[in-house]
């Protein structure tokens, strides 16, 4: 019974704390939606711990918990990895910034001394 | 291509080298006089813009420090938005002899890309243990991939033209290694021509070479995962 308080707490926390953070737009909706629908999965399972047993026993895993464990770390993974394609992305965008930033810049000083050699013949 | 200082831009990428670049300048307009010099400031905490602008160079100057491969494909970037038919990359250090350049130049008429090598016969650069068997190993796998010999792949000295410059300023690796090796491997793989000329080397005026075994087994390394990532690369 502890444990189910435990558990509960958690996934009703995880839900608040993503819709505050979805409600203030410091979250893309892309990832909040993504987070609200994982906190919507887990929280069911955090009152009745033993709901995936009935499926772990059906492919051979010994416990639910263990398979809940096991799709938590992939499910983690995955999105680890899309976080670092998503940084490399915005890492190659904002180089192409910078480098546009410093073309334009050396324009802007080009332009000026031919303005200032106009002014003063 | 003649080798006229015509629509060539030489392209120096320079972090910090307020000490050296002046010199580096004067020496290039010596050789080649009225050809354009692009300084690429890779955002230097010293003057090294004041200084090659007053030396008579054209400065880019980037926001903040993107490493030798973004600077150079910023220099690209600039060759193509002003019409330059022919750009040559060298460093800002002093290491790379601007006498070279004409006969780069002139033997782009047969080829796209031209990498100033050593160990092909000019001068007596050493190195030694695993920076060696990088070395090694880089120019017998781009030597296969390019079918051309090719004896210095990490050489930063280099000239081309026309097209390849365009592909360069959209494409130019800008990770470690990924500047000298996939560059070639790129070239390559698009059709275009690669061929080398012999040159020499001079100590360089500013910093120090790294050359602890560790720093060298760690080269190796990464030559390998940049060999491999430029090989499978789409």
């Amino acid at each position: 019974m502890r444990l189910i308080f435990v558990t509960a707490t958690t996934g009703l926390i995880m839900l608040v704390g993503i819709f505050e953070l979805l409600r203030r737009r410091q979250l893309r909706e892309k990832y909040g939606a993504l987070w609200l629908l994982v906190a919507l999965a887990v929280l069911p399972l955090s009152f009745v711990p033993t709901l995936l047993d009935g499926l772990s026993s059906f492919l051979g895993i010994a416990s639910g918990l263990s398979l809940f464990l096991f799709l938590s770390i992939a499910f983690l993974l995955a999105v680890a990895a899309h976080l670092s394609w998503e940084s490399s992305r915005l890492e190659e965008e904002t180089r192409s910034l910078s480098e546009e930033i410093a073309l334009l810049r050396a324009d802007v000083a080009e332009l000026q001394e031919l303005r200032e050699g106009a002014k003063t013949p | 291509m003649t080798a006229t200082a015509d629509r060539t831009l030489t392209i120096l990428p320079a972090w910090n080298e307020a000490e050296s670049i002046a010199a580096v300048i004067k020496e290039l307009q010596h050789e080649i006089p009225g050809m354009d010099i692009l300084v690429v400031d890779d955002c230097s905490g010293d003057a090294t813009a004041l200084v090659a602008r007053e030396a008579g160079a054209k400065v880019v100057r980037l926001p903040y420090n993107l490493g030798v491969g973004g600077a150079r494909r910023l220099g690209y970037r600039y060759a193509v938005e002003h019409g330059y038919e022919v750009a040559v990359q060298m460093d800002a250090d002093g290491q790379h002899d601007p006498r070279y350049i004409r006969d780069m130049v002139l033997a782009l008429n047969t080829a796209d890309l031209v990498i100033g090598a050593r160990f092909a016969g000019e001068g007596e650069y050493q190195v030694r243990g695993p920076r060696q068997w990088a070395m090694k190993l880089l120019s017998k796998a781009l030597s296969a991939i390019a079918r051309t010999r090719l004896t210095d792949t990490t050489s930063g000295f280099r000239a081309c033209r026309g097209e390849l410059i365009n592909f360069y300023s959209r494409n130019f690796p800008v990770e470690y290694l990924g500047d000298t090796v996939d560059t070639i491997v790129q070239a390559r793989r698009s059709g275009y021509v690669i061929r080398q000329v012999p040159v020499s080397m001079r100590p360089r005026q500013g910093g120090t070479p790294s050359a602890s075994p560790v720093k060298s087994m760690i080269y190796l390394l990464r030559s390998g995962l940049a060999l491999l990532l430029a090989l499978v690369r789409r």
